[in-house]
């Protein structure tokens, strides 16, 4: 599933035109990444929560000449999706 | 923030639909996710991320008040994994 089947399943189930339907799914999206990058987290009622994370500061390695490197400290968005969510998807198939 | 606080931006965004609508959309478009999910498809938002399933092994695990053995069914998992341009919005200078 795409942007654009989701652009579908709102001009079919809401009867909103397929140019309104692509206006609103764009701006869902841009919203959600703006307050993100507020560094603000997002909770979704029976969907689940956006989290923004801040890692530290870290050692790594190179992994093809095995040098040394230092990770900068960094923020990075986690899922962690609803007791709900969760339910719907454990059963479903391979 | 919320979803309420979601819908209140994204219908400040969007000329032409009132609050109530907005609310209908938003909600159709997670549960969307939702199914897409729970039927063992994939869902591409470009731009945002992805969203698929892992899958986990069946493990067994122990009851943490009695002690008990217990099996854990093998069972999947939904997972996000943020794309490039939200990956970059969150790390640029000035957050």
């Amino acid at each position: 599933m795409t942007k654009a089947d989701l652009v579908t399943v709102i001009y079919e189930r809401v009867g909103l035109s397929k140019k309104e339907a692509t206006e609103i799914v764009e701006a869902l999206f841009e919203c959600i990444k703006n307050t993100l990058a507020e560094g603000e987290s997002l909770k979704i009622s029976g969907f689940g929560t956006f989290h923004v994370r801040k890692k530290g500061i870290r050692k790594g390695r190179n992994p093809k000449s095995g040098a040394e490197i230092q990770i900068t400290p960094r923020k990075v968005v986690t899922f962690k999706p609803s007791m709900q969510f969760r339910t719907v998807a454990e059963k479903a198939d391979s | 923030m919320t979803k309420a606080g979601l819908i209140e931006t994204v219908a400040k965004r969007v000329d032409g639909l009132t609050k109530k609508q907005v609310e209908i959309i938003v909600n159709v478009i997670f549960d969307s996710i939702k199914n897409a999910l729970a039927e063992g498809d994939k869902v591409e938002i470009r731009d945002f991320g992805n969203f698929r399933l892992r899958s986990r092994k069946q493990r067994l695990a122990r009851n943490p008040k009695t002690g008990a053995l217990v099996n854990v069914p093998p069972k999947r998992v939904p997972h996000f994994k943020v794309g490039r341009e939200l990956r970059l919005m969150v790390n640029r200078q000035g957050n």
